[in-house]
């Protein structure tokens, strides 16, 4: 089964962050480091990332045949996504373990989805 | 294509008659199994071009063993064992190794996903690349799991050996459920148009088949290929060619693989007769009803309701409840099996089952109540973790507004 780890950027995720020391960042970023590299090692890991500022997101859309990419609207977006982790693992009670080991899970929460595949029961 | 092919199949037949036989003379089955993935990778690259070997086997046994202490020797650790190990003689290829090492590689201090990739890697004869596609996943991701699987047996003492008589029946069940998660996996990733995506459905039959030619006594393992058989004959129909479930009242009969259910029937006929029964061989006679079935309506649904009940009976499971509920809708109708879902759905274990909705919206719809049915459809659609299930569920929602 694969799961989607999300990690969220809120006003409440960015007082925390903005409350921390360089040094406590850098531990942060290096939680996440470790975290990659234990799922490699435990044969879970598909993916993970971190996005860069939703200010520099484009908004795409086809009309007509034509391809429009727009700035915005991220000003009134209060929440966006920050980054993820794929993994692909047993069971959800696997999931939420690796879920907690997310840094930010410490400080505010993570969110863990389902991935949905491609099975199909015949009746 | 077709000689490649046929060197394909030949390497994938012999690499774990090969396997076996290097840790069968070595032990040390971490290395081997190194040893034997470079070999046939070796094959792999110069076969096409040189010809295949006379003794395609002995080549390869040849050219694992060298490469086990070129492999050895880059370890300087165990630099004081490599001149004894040069002078062992050539291993040879024997009838047990394979199942020996299947029972390896299913091992149950290993967890699913590890023996999954462990079994198709040194039984299966596929490369860390091909399963790694085949279970949508990196390659290093399946690497970690099967090194990590050869770490666990060399930890855990798990020897190449055949388990004691006592133990064998259970090492039996684990290597079947191996398998079958092998089937399912293929068989769960089958929809979508995958280029060059190694079949896992026919890979696990593959395998099933040569442990049943090992033991063709054992009624399960009998019933285990009856059932992928009686499964996989369904595949061309089960989707619409734009991946769309189709479900078995649905599917047009005439795409089933006639060859593999005549096969299937006669392998669950004679186990059903000649053999104890188990779990896998009522699932089996199960598909083997419904693919008798010429027409849906032609369904001995009474058969089938019976066959559940004796698997409820035997391995009771949530699917194999709501299964039953299904075929007394057929027989008792929608109504009684409404009141049997509701009893059952009061079962904790059951009523967070996330098919309880799609069978309780089946069951309102041949009932005649459409608004009940589409709202229990619309909800079976939110919990489902299948794309294709979500799609259909979606779909007979909107059919019934």
């Amino acid at each position: 089964m694969k799961y989607l780890i999300l990690i969220q950027s809120n006003p409440r995720t960015l007082e925390i962050w903005e409350a921390m020391s360089d040094q406590q960042r850098m531990e942060f970023g290096r939680g996440h480091r470790k975290l990659t590299g234990e799922m490699e090692e435990a044969g879970v890991y598909v993916a993970s990332e971190g996005l860069a500022d939703p200010s520099l997101a484009k908004w795409v859309s086809v009309r007509d045949g034509r391809t429009i990419a727009s700035d915005g609207p991220f000003a009134e977006v209060k929440e966006h996504l920050a980054g993820f982790y794929l993994i692909d693992c047993a069971s959800t009670e696997d999931a939420i373990a690796w879920a907690a080991k997310v840094p930010d899970a410490a400080n505010t929460e993570v969110e863990v989805r389902p991935v949905l595949d491609m099975s199909g029961w015949e009746f | 294509m077709g000689v490649l092919t046929g060197i394909e199949d030949l390497l994938r037949a012999a690499a774990p008659q090969v396997l076996a036989a290097v840790v069968r003379r070595y032990g040390d089955f971490d290395t081997c199994e190194d040893a034997v993935q470079e070999a046939l990778i070796a094959a792999t690259r110069q076969w096409p071009v040189e010809g295949v070997p006379d003794n395609p086997r002995s080549w390869l046994i040849t050219v694992a063993a060298r490469r086990r202490i070129e492999l050895l020797r880059s370890e300087n650790a165990r630099r004081s064992r490599e001149s004894q190990v040069a002078a062992d003689p050539t291993p040879e290829v024997r009838g047990d190794d394979e199942l020996a090492l299947l029972l390896l590689c299913c091992h149950p201090a290993l967890t699913p996903v590890s023996q999954v990739a462990l079994t198709l890697r040194a039984v299966g004869g596929l490369t860390t690349a091909e399963i790694a596609r085949a279970l949508l996943v990196p390659e290093p991701t399946v690497g970690q799991r099967i090194s990590r699987a050869k770490q666990r047996i060399r930890d855990c003492g798990a020897r190449f050996a055949m388990p004691d008589p006592d133990d064998l029946g259970e090492r039996l069940t684990g290597v079947r459920q191996v398998l079958y998660l092998i089937f399912n996996e293929g068989y769960t990733a089958s929809s979508g148009a995958r280029l060059h995506r190694v079949e896992l459905t026919a890979e696990a039959i593959r395998l099933t088949r040569q442990l049943r030619d090992r033991l063709p006594a054992d009624g399960e393992t009998a019933g285990l290929l009856a059932l992928m058989l009686l499964t996989d004959a369904r595949r061309p129909a089960r989707t619409r060619p734009d991946g769309a479930l189709v479900p078995l009242a649905e599917q047009n009969r005439a795409l089933w693989d006639a060859a593999a259910i005549a096969e299937g029937v006669e392998i669950i006929t004679g186990a059903l007769r000649d053999t104890r029964l188990g779990p896998f061989q009522l699932q089996a006679a199960i598909a083997a009803v419904h693919d008798e079935a010429t027409r849906p309506e032609l369904t001995d649904w009474r058969q089938i309701q019976l066959l559940y009940g004796m698997l409820h009976a035997l391995a009771p499971s949530p699917m194999v409840t709501l299964n039953r509920i299904v075929a007394s809708a057929m027989v008792d109708g929608p109504s009684t099996a409404l009141a049997a879902l509701a009893e059952a759905a009061a079962d904790p274990a059951l009523a967070v089952h996330h098919r309880v909705a799609a069978v309780r919206a089946h069951l309102l719809e041949m009932a005649g109540d459409p608004a009940a049915a589409r709202e229990q459809y619309r909800l079976a659609a939110r919990q489902t973790l299948s794309l294709p299930e979500r799609l259909y569920l979606e779909s007979r929602a909107a059919r019934l507004a």
